[in-house]
């Protein structure tokens, strides 16, 4: 990857600008929209209501519990998918990418038909065990772990992937184990990424709506988490969702920040 | 290599993120009328309860109407009327209580409403009930998994209303955003038992069976329709709110179940 040097060979011609600010514009003006009609004078009452209390401690609770699983299951197949020489590798990956291309809607139909209480999976949760994931909590994970475990699974193979071999290669011939080396050697490389693949699982799993609406039902404290109340509250009471649409607002300028490295200046790093 | 493969899952949670989020209906509706009478497009806002006979009553008013074309919106009552006091472009506004339709009213975005039906609640249960629910008491079970709408949707209000007259502590489930979502769970068999109106039992053809609730027990729930103000088409959208109060329109909505007013 070249690039040119010299801004007056690159920069574009001025009639770009006018697209260029129409785009601007297009994406900010729903942000100021939101700023705007927000009800400041009641923001305090609304955000320490119990219904948004319960949201927002339902969404943390979810979100960090499915960033969690997605690490656990989502590092060993990328760590997987970039190393071992199976075939079926592409199919694998194409198969990790569904999830991400997939309207989430579609995504909870698909969770209701395997692991509903009919569902191909759930019926023998159900009557085995009398477990039923919809409309309960881990219902909730489930959803968020199907749209979100493939940010993270994509990140940390690119990341692997793109690796130099050699100083794992090094690693192992001084002798460490396979487990050493990835521990020692590969994982503090690709931390960075893994970092970026954690904070954009979370991300995604705390905005999940659709995937969770469907599968995982409506109940307040139970399965409404944020995007849910913030839907809930369009019917009943608007100021209330504009609050907590700010609030998702606040989390996602934050979660900006702190990939502000990695995100902000692809221009300079590679 | 990385960061772009990084910028890349950025844009692809940005765009599900706006996916999931994306609700909103908004259609343009084009001047095409003469003075001389109904033309051109409408667009309805109607209750989720509404989606068979009122598609079937936009077919026959195409037909009764050569010219003009009906786009419908179906969605909870509640969320719709929040549209159209964003001004959404809607021209009639059909909604499953009175007491949304004075939201739209007292915003100035509707005058003369008139009730056109009126709706009582049933009891829904999958074709192929596992667990024995014949009466509203049965919900009280908690073994009995019942799904009800949004405390601040139409139905949701109706079946609030429906377990406080018989004094019933009913538990529900999950709270769905509409009507036809508490349809869906029990026709899954998610549920084993929804408060649904008797319309939608009726509409489900045979695929959810109806429970039905004794008149002295149940709740009736009114549903007005409105020209709206902002419509750019107002002689097509009055045309529209005639015919759903003839007899054509009445028979519609007799057929699905409905009362008349």
């Amino acid at each position: 990857m070249s690039r040119a040097r010299g801004r007056s060979a690159t920069a574009p011609p001025w009639p770009v600008a006018l697209p260029a600010a129409l785009a601007v514009a297009f994406l900010a003006l729903p942000l100021v929209g939101l700023l705007v009609r927000a009800p400041w004078g009641r923001l305090w009452e609304v955000l320490t209501s119990p219904t948004s209390l319960s949201a927002l401690r339902l969404s943390l609770v979810t979100g960090a519990s499915s960033t969690l699983i997605a690490l656990v299951l989502g590092v060993p197949l990328a760590w997987w998918m970039a190393r071992s020489s199976m075939r079926g590798r592409s199919f694998l990956r194409a198969l990790v990418t569904v999830p991400l291309v997939l309207p989430p809607v579609v995504g909870g139909i698909a969770l209701l038909l395997a692991f509903g209480r009919r569902g191909v999976v759930g019926q023998y949760l159900w009557e085995g065990f009398g477990i039923q994931l919809p409309f309960s909590t881990p219902g909730v994970v489930v959803a968020q772990v199907f749209v979100a475990m493939p940010f993270l699974i994509i990140t940390v193979e690119g990341a692997l992937r793109g690796l130099d071999g050699r100083l794992e290669e090094a690693a192992s011939t001084l002798g460490a184990g396979r487990l050493q080396v990835f521990r020692e050697v590969t994982l503090p490389l690709i931390a960075p990424s893994l970092i970026a693949g954690t904070v954009l699982t979370f991300a995604r799993a705390l905005g999940e709506f659709g995937a969770t609406i469907t599968f995982a039902g409506n109940l307040e404290g139970v399965t409404q988490t944020l995007p849910l109340a913030v839907y809930s509250g369009l019917e009943g009471d608007p100021a209330e969702a504009v609050v907590l649409s700010l609030l998702l607002l606040a989390v996602s300028v934050l979660i900006l920040v702190a990939l502000r490295d990695r995100w902000l200046r692809t221009g300079a790093a590679s | 290599m990385r960061s772009r493969l990084a910028t890349l899952a950025v844009l692809a949670a940005a765009a599900l993120g706006l996916a999931a989020c994306g609700s909103g209906s908004t259609t343009g509706t084009p001047t095409t009328t003469g003075p001389s009478g109904p033309g051109g497009t409408i667009t309805v806002f109607a209750a989720a309860s509404l989606t068979e006979s009122f598609t079937e009553i936009g077919k026959q008013f195409e037909a009764a109407n050569p010219g003009t074309k009906v786009v419908f919106s179906f969605g909870p009552s509640s969320g719709l009327a929040t549209q159209i006091t964003e001004k959404a472009p809607a021209d009639v506004f059909a909604s499953a209580s009175t007491k949304t339709m004075q939201t739209v009213v007292d915003a100035g975005d509707a005058t003369g409403t008139a009730t056109f039906a009126v709706n009582t609640m049933m009891i829904a249960t999958p074709a192929d009930p596992s667990e024995a629910v014949t009466s509203l008491e049965d919900l009280t079970n908690p073994d009995v998994k019942t799904a009800v709408c949004a405390a601040d949707v139409p139905c949701g209000v109706a079946a609030d209303a429906l377990f406080a007259k018989n004094s019933l502590a009913v538990t529900p489930v999950t709270r769905e955003v509409d009507v036809k979502a508490v349809l869906s769970k029990v026709q899954l068999g998610e549920v084993d038992a929804g408060i649904v109106y008797v319309t939608d039992v009726k509409g489900a053809d045979g695929q959810v069976n109806g429970i039905e609730i004794p008149a002295d027990q149940n709740v009736t729930t009114d549903y007005p329709i409105a020209a709206l103000t902002g419509s750019s088409n107002a002689v097509t959208a009055q045309a529209f709110v005639d015919f759903v109060q003839s007899a054509a329109g009445q028979k519609v909505l007799a057929d699905a179940g409905f009362s008349a007013p």
